[in-house]
């Protein structure tokens, strides 16, 4: 008996293999006892895991070069890209710590999974064109030997923004700029939308911008579980935990011009594990915040926003959490098979789901009017005074519809200018931000997550410029204020 | 969350070798007895040496870079002949055809040669376009966007056309009468919603798509965006389950309008 499992485990290896589980079990193992045996002294043996005190599967790494904290896109787009870039193979150890493995408040999975160009700051429309390119070879990308490819169900049908007086001259100039960048956009008069979606009201719209092509919708949970299994694949440790402290330590010192900085640099982060008091300080070089909507509280853990207000200590980082509701509708004679991604100049947008006049949308509320971000309970009088009026009164067919189901997500707004913030922090300087992007982070995660590696490699941006986007604007009040946030 | 659509047919890459078809491509062709024992030694294998690892990931690409390498532009024939011939030519090179205004279908031969009279034709717009079978993809349609006066255009079977490549078709807008999609395997209904802006198609050919969730609605939907076009597709009764109460009847299902 002793010999038989000797022979057995001792034997790992094509040959060993071969003798035990080949064609599913033989003579030696008829009810299982056999390969429990050997995967026990499999794992005794040296370059097995067994640990003979207690299981620390579940624990993170003591050490770990990069902690990105959240693991929705923005992270596992970071973690990517860190992986992809690095140049030795392997040089860099990341650990991605999320507290919520099932995502079930995570922005990422609630969103409506939109990606236009049709934006007003240059840097966004790169941005967005880059993870355009990147969705549509997300095959060479993110290709896992022996999976299957990945299939994000992008349906191309293009961005109608609709503008009033009002906004029309704002929109002829941001199309300029989108053209200039390369998106294909075209300007259409009412007349010109009337014959071609007949279905739209066009009173009190003076313009309208039309995205032909990379523009529309693709299915989030997908690009997600690609992400996180290419990611898993290259290395990257995942934890299931919450990180409850920064451990840094500061340095007084003096800038060019006889200024005083307190500089300070993060130690260690500490992970507590899920639904226990135990945590694991994980010492590193550099954090990432892609927290999405709970950033603000994750810089607050380290000190940004700890000094008299108006000067680069006291300046907090803007992202709050903002509830947005998402409405799904059925109207049979509702907009066909051509309906883009259509935003009233109210503010409302809807978009087809599907092939039975299923329809998703909603609206952003004011500032006055913004809901309790406690949970995640969805509002349906919000529907009936706020969406569907201007819903009806833009597409008369709509006048007629039943509200098949809602659902309420977290938008990671940023109350300064509801642009991104890209890049480390100037005080806590081994503190990276990938956050903030107030409703199209999704759209512009694959483009983000790159430029966030690249400055963390090379220390400054390489494929897009995002300079501007950086965390100093905060203090010197420079906004980089989006026209186009639905 | 998104399936794995494992019924899709590509074309299986032909590589000299014991074992064919390494990529991921051609994993999801239906595998058969022996090629399945050659696969996983090979996975085997690769997860348990670098080396082989490498090999099998340097084999992928070069399947995929050989995709690439048979789209790519001809800028230099475009500078000197003019758009219509290098569009032309790309076609004829991918094993295609092509037919100029008043002319008859240039094809190849079995070997793949082409006579090269064509290139006197630099002012003369091409018509017709039969890329069936053909390995073009979203870059390779950069050469057939040129030919502004295309009036048919047949992609039947061809393995890498998907729904991208439908969305770029607008520029052909004013004068495509005539498309062919049948048995294109990656596309789907969502690349067909973008059809809408073909406003002159007259004929479109939509059989055979083994993406499509549901052919039937897909056409009744497809039929209605595009009014004025003649949609050949699946049959709308096709995917109808019937009641407990009918009877099966002895045609395959009611004849259509």
């Amino acid at each position: 008996m002793l010999r038989r499992t000797l022979l057995l485990g001792l034997c790992r290896g094509p040959l060993g293999r071969g003798l035990g589980t080949h064609r599913g079990g033989s003579i030696l193992d008829r009810d299982g006892k056999m390969s429990e045996i050997k995967k026990k002294i499999q794992s005794i043996l040296p370059g097995g895991d067994w640990n003979p005190l207690y299981d620390t599967s579940y624990l993170p790494p003591e050490g770990s070069d990069v902690v990105i904290v959240g693991g929705g896109v923005l992270g596992l787009s970071v973690a990517y890209w860190l992986k992809k870039l690095e140049k030795p193979r392997g040089a860099i150890r990341v650990l991605v710590v999320e507290r919520d493995h099932t995502y079930s408040r995570a922005s990422t999975v609630l969103s409506v999974g939109g990606i236009r160009q049709q934006f007003s700051v240059p840097e966004n429309v790169q941005l967005s064109l880059f993870s355009v390119d990147f969705l549509r070879n997300i095959n060479e990308y993110l290709a896992v030997a022996d999976d299957p490819p990945l299939d994000i169900q992008f349906n191309p049908s293009g961005y109608l923004l609709l503008a009033s007086e009002k906004g029309a001259a704002i929109m002829e100039n941001n199309v300029k700029v989108q053209r200039q960048e390369g998106a294909k956009v075209c300007l259409m008069s009412p007349e010109q939308l009337r014959n071609k979606f007949p279905w739209i009201n066009t009173e009190g719209v003076a313009l309208a911008s039309y995205g032909m092509e990379h523009e529309g919708w693709f299915d989030p949970w997908c690009l997600l579980q690609g992400l996180r299994r290419k990611v898993q694949s290259m290395g990257v440790l995942f934890c299931r935990g919450e990180v409850t402290r920064f451990v840094s330590s500061s340095n007084l010192m003096k800038t060019a011009s006889g200024e005083e900085v307190n500089l300070k640099r993060i130690h260690e982060v500490h992970v507590k594990i899920d639904q226990s008091l135990e945590y694991q300080p994980v010492e590193c070089a550099i954090v990432v915040n892609a927290a999405g909507a709970w950033s603000g509280q994750v810089a607050e853990l380290a000190g940004i926003g700890n000094g008299p207000p108006g000067t680069l200590q006291g300046t907090k980082l803007p992202v709050e959490l903002r509830k947005r509701y998402v409405y799904l509708w059925h109207c049979p004679q509702g907009p066909g098979l051509e309906t883009p991604f259509v935003i009233d100049p109210s503010g409302t947008y809807f978009r087809r789901e599907g092939l039975g006049h299923n329809y998703l949308g909603g609206c952003s509320p004011t500032e006055e009017e913004e809901p309790d971000p406690g949970n995640l309970e969805v509002d349906h009088d919000f529907f009936q005074d706020r969406v569907w009026p201007p819903l009806a009164q833009r597409v008369p067919a709509f006048e007629t519809l039943k509200v098949r189901s809602a659902w309420a997500g977290y938008y990671d707004y940023n109350t300064f200018d509801q642009n991104g913030v890209v890049g480390p922090h100037p005080l806590v300087i081994n503190m990276y931000f990938a956050t903030g992007f107030s409703g199209h982070g999704l759209q512009q995660a694959p483009a983000v997550g790159r430029a966030v590696a690249e400055m963390v490699l090379e220390g400054h941006f390489q494929t897009i410029n995002l300079s501007s986007f950086l965390f100093s604007r905060f203090y010197s009040g420079e906004k980089v204020q989006e026209h186009n946030i639905i | 969350m998104a399936a794995p659509k494992a019924s899709l047919h590509l074309v299986a890459p032909v590589w000299n070798g014991g074992t064919r078809g390494i990529g991921g491509l051609s994993r999801v062709v239906a595998p058969e007895g022996n090629q399945k024992k050659g696969r996983s030694l090979l996975q085997f294998l690769a997860d348990r040496f670098y080396d082989v690892e490498a090999l099998r990931d340097h084999l992928l690409r070069k399947q995929v870079s050989k995709v690439h390498q048979k789209n790519r532009p001809f800028n230099h024939i475009n500078q000197r002949y003019g758009p219509y011939v290098a569009g032309a030519y790309f076609i004829l090179k991918q094993g295609g055809a092509v037919r100029f205004q008043g002319r008859e279908w240039i094809r190849p031969n079995q070997r793949g040669h082409f006579s090269l009279d064509f290139l006197k034709l630099q002012a003369v717009p091409v018509e017709a376009v039969d890329a069936s079978g053909c390995a073009i993809n979203y870059q390779g349609l950069d050469s057939l966007l040129a030919l502004k006066e295309l009036q048919s255009l047949w992609l039947q079977r061809c393995p890498h056309v998907d729904d991208w490549c439908l969305s770029r078709l607008h520029p052909l807008a004013s004068s495509l009468q005539e498309l062919s999609l049948a048995g294109c395997p990656r596309v789907s209904e969502r690349g067909l919603a973008c059809l809408h802006h073909l406003w002159n198609l007259r004929r479109l050919d939509i059989s055979d798509l083994p993406a499509v969730s549901s052919p039937g609605l897909t056409r009744i939907l497809v039929e209605e965006m595009l009014p004025s076009c003649e949609v050949l597709g699946a049959d709308w009764a096709q995917g109808l389950k019937l009641g407990p109460e009918e009877q099966p009847r002895d045609t395959a299902g009611p004849t259509p309008a």
